[in-house]
C-alpha cells in the first residue's frame, strides 16, 4: 500500500507537463506492485474455484481409486458408473424436468402478474399506489418461515399439498412481489407521449398494454423472467416442505436431502454435486448475454 | 380521450390534458390489480395473520388448538436455544454482510483500478466471474459441495492438509462444536463474496474519472483516493448491499439444513432452522410461529432503520 501511495504521488508533480508522460513513468514504478496485486487476486480466485475443481476431479473417479489415492489425485481412469448409477437411482432426469417446469412456470406467470400489477400502479396510477408498492416490497422481505405453516396447512386442506402447482402458485406471488415493485417504478417514467398517441388512436387499455407497453418494456421483462427463473430454480426451503414425494422433487431438494442424510459415499456425492452445479453454470452462460443486453437497454432508456 | 369514453374522468381538474386523462379512469385500471391482488391476499396476507394467530396458541398441528396468549413469547425469551440461534444470526451477519462487504470493496477497487487499468478489462471481468461463480449455484448445492469437502474421514480438505504435512490440523470441521460455526461462516463468506464484488465494480464505473484525475494531480495516494472518493461515491450501492445481505443472513436456512442441521447441539442453529424444527420435527406449531414472528419483526425494524439512515445520509450530502 505504501509503495502504491508514494509512487503515485511522485507520478503527478506539477512539473510534469503532460499526463501521458506521467502515466508512463507511473507504470514503470508500479511494475512490481501490479504483478503482486495480480498474483494475490489470482490466488484468491484459485481458492474460490478450489471446491469446483475437486468436485470435477472426483466425480469421475472410482470408489476404489478414491479410497487408495485420496481426493486430490488425478483419476486413473474416467469412471462414469458412479454418476450413471446416481442418475438412475434418483431419476435425475425427472428432477431436472421438475425444476425446469416449476421455475419456467413461475418465471412466466410471475412476469405476467408483475406486468398487470405494474400497469395499474405505474401507468394507471391507481389511488393508494404508494402504499400498495410498499406492501409488495415488505412482502418480499418477509422470511418464508412466517408464512410456511399456514401455507402448509391451507394446501393440505384444499388438496394441493405435495403438488408442483402449490409451489408454482406460492413462488409466482413471492417473485411478482419483487417484480411489481421494480416494474412499477420503471413504468412511473414511461414516456407519456407514447401513451397519448395510443389513446388518440383509439386503443383500449388492454390493447395499449399489449401493443405499446409490452413491446417497449420487453428488455426489462426479459431480465425479470431470467431472475425469476434462476431464483426459483435455486429455492430450497419451500420446495423442501411442499414436495415430499420423490416424483415431485426439484434438483436442490433431491440433492440437499440426500446430503443432509449423509447416505452417499464420497465419489457418488461428488458426482451428484457436479450434476447440481452444471445446470446453474449452463443457465448463467446462456443468460449472461441477455442480462447484459437487458441492463444496457435499461440504461439507455 | 377517445380511448376511454366509457370511463369519464372522475376528477374534473385533469380533464384538460390527455396525458393525465390516461391516468384517470382508475376503476378500469384496478381490474389489472385483481389477479395479483387476490393471489397476494391468499399467499401472503392471510398466512401472515394466521401465523400471528398461531403464535398465541398451543397446537401440535392436528387436533385441538388452545389459546395461551403470550405464553409462547415468555417461554421463548427464557429459552437458551432461542438466544443461541440469534447469537448465531450475529455470526451469520459477520460472515454474510460485514466480511463480504469489506473484502468485496477492496477486491472491486483493486480489480477496477489495478487489474482493469493495467492488465485490461478482460482480465478484470474474468477474475470477477471467478469470484462470482459460487453465487450462481443453488445454495443447497453449495452446501453439498462443502459438506463433501469437509468430511472428517476422507474429505478433500483433510486430505489436502495431510498432503502438505499439516495433518495435525485435520479435524471433524462440521462435527466439532468448536469449529462448526467458524467453518459454516467461512463457507458463507465464500458463497457471498461475489455479490458485492459485482455490484461495487458496476458502481465504480459510474464514478466520474475526472474526480480521480484531479485527486491524483493534487498528489493524493491510492488509499486516500479510495477513502475520499470511492467510498462516498458508491455509498448508495453499499447501503443496498448491506441491507439485502443482512436480510439474507437473518433468513439463512438451506446451508444450515444441508451442512449441519443446526448441530452439533445448537452450535450452528439459526432462527429459521429453529422455527422449522418446532414446526415440523417437534410439532410445536405455536412456538415455531412465535419464533418466525420475532424474526419478521427484527427484519422489519432493521430495514426501517437502514432506509432511514440512508435517507439521512443522502440529505446530509445534499445539505
Amino acid at each position: 500500500m505504501t509503495t502504491l501511495e508514494s509512487t503515485s504521488t511522485a507520478a503527478g508533480p506539477p512539473a510534469e507537463p503532460s499526463p501521458a508522460t506521467g502515466r508512463r513513468r507511473d507504470r514503470h514504478h508500479r511494475g512490481a506492485v501490479r504483478w503482486i496485486v495480480l498474483a494475490v487476486l489470482v490466488a484468491g480466485a484459485v481458492v474460490m474455484l478450489f471446491p469446483f475443481g475437486v468436485i470435477v476431479l472426483n466425480a469421475f473417479k472410482s470408489p476404489a481409486d478414491y479410497s487408495t489415492a485420496g481426493p486430490l489425485s488425478l483419476p486413473t481412469e474416467i469412471y462414469t458408473t458412479g454418476m450413471v448409477d446416481f442418475w438412475n437411482r434418483v431419476n435425475f432426469g425427472q428432477k431436472l424436468w421438475n425444476s425446469f417446469f416449476i421455475a419456467g412456470s413461475v418465471a412466466v406467470l410471475g412476469v405476467l402478474i408483475s406486468l398487470f400489477n405494474a400497469y395499474a400502479l405505474g401507468i394507471g396510477r391507481v389511488r393508494g399506489r404508494l402504499s400498495i408498492v410498499v406492501l409488495f416490497l415488505m412482502a418480499n422481505m418477509l422470511p418464508q418461515e412466517t408464512l410456511i405453516y399456514p401455507l402448509y396447512y391451507i394446501s393440505k386442506e384444499i388438496g394441493l399439498y405435495d403438488t408442483q402447482l402449490a409451489v408454482i402458485i406460492i413462488f409466482t406471488v413471492i417473485q411478482s412481489a419483487f417484480g411489481t415493485y421494480l416494474l412499477a417504478s420503471v413504468f412511473g417514467t414511461f414516456p407519456k407521449e407514447v401513451l397519448e398517441a395510443a389513446a388518440l388512436d383509439g386503443a383500449s387499455k388492454w390493447q395499449t398494454l399489449w401493443r405499446v407497453v409490452f413491446p417497449i418494456s420487453r428488455p426489462t421483462l426479459s431480465v425479470l423472467l431470467i431472475f425469476f427463473f434462476i431464483w426459483t430454480w435455486n429455492e430450497f426451503f419451500i420446495p423442501l416442505i411442499f414436495l415430499i414425494s420423490n416424483d415431485n422433487q426439484t434438483v436442490p431438494v433431491a440433492l440437499g436431502v440426500l446430503e443432509g442424510d449423509r447416505l452417499m459415499d464420497a465419489t457418488t456425492t461428488s458426482a451428484a454435486a457436479l450434476l447440481g452445479v452444471v445446470p446453474a453454470i449452463v443457465f448463467f452462460l446462456i443468460f449472461q448475454r441477455t442480462l447484459a443486453r437487458g441492463i444496457t437497454a435499461g440504461a439507455v432508456k | 380521450m377517445v380511448a376511454t369514453p366509457s370511463t369519464p374522468p372522475t376528477r374534473p381538474r385533469s380533464r384538460g390534458r390527455v396525458a393525465s386523462g390516461i391516468g384517470e379512469g382508475g376503476r378500469a385500471y384496478w381490474l389489472y390489480l385483481l389477479p395479483g391482488g387476490l393471489l397476494f391476499l391468499g399467499v401472503i396476507v392471510v398466512p401472515f395473520f394466521m401465523n400471528l394467530g398461531l403464535s398465541l396458541a398451543k397446537w401440535p398441528g392436528i387436533g385441538e388448538l388452545t389459546w395461551i396468549g403470550f405464553d409462547n413469547y415468555t417461554e421463548l425469551f427464557a429459552d437458551d436455544a432461542f438466544w443461541a440461534s440469534f447469537r448465531n444470526s450475529v455470526a451469520m451477519i459477520v460472515a454474510m454482510v460485514i466480511a463480504p462487504t469489506v473484502i468485496g470493496l477492496i477486491l472491486a477497487a483493486v480489480l477496477f483500478d489495478v487489474i482493469g487499468k493495467r492488465f485490461g478489462g478482460r482480465s478484470a471481468s474474468a477474475l470477477r466471474a471467478m469470484y462470482y461463480l459460487p453465487q450462481i449455484i443453488p445454495v443447497a448445492v453449495a452446501g453439498i459441495v462443502w459438506g463433501w469437502i469437509l468430511r472428517p474421514d476422507n474429505g478433500a480438505l483433510n486430505g489436502l492438509l495431510d498432503a502438505v504435512g499439516l495433518d495435525g490440523l485435520a479435524q471433524n470441521w462440521l462435527g466439532d462444536p468448536d469449529t462448526a460455526m467458524p467453518t459454516v461462516m467461512a463457507i458463507m463468506v465464500w458463497v457471498q463474496i461475489g455479490y458485492p464484488v459485482v455490484i461495487f465494480m458496476a458502481a465504480l464505473q459510474r464514478v466520474d474519472p475526472e474526480l480521480y484525475e484531479a485527486a491524483e494531480i493534487d498528489g493524493a495516494g491510492w488509499f486516500r483516493r479510495f477513502r475520499a472518493i470511492t467510498l462516498p461515491q458508491i455509498r448508495p450501492e453499499t447501503f443496498v448491499v448491506t441491507l439485502t445481505c443482512t436480510i439474507a443472513a437473518l433468513k439463512v436456512f438451506g446451508p444450515i439444513f444441508v451442512l449441519t442441521r443446526g448441530g452439533p447441539g445448537n452450535a450452528t442453529n439459526v432462527p429459521s432452522y429453529f422455527a422449522y424444527q418446532n414446526f415440523f420435527e417437534k410439532a410445536r406449531v405455536g412456538y415455531g410461529a412465535a419464533i418466525a414472528t420475532v424474526l419478521t419483526l427484527i427484519i422489519i425494524v432493521l430495514s426501517i432503520v437502514f432506509i432511514r439512515a440512508q435517507a439521512a445520509s443522502e440529505r446530509k450530502d445534499r445539505g
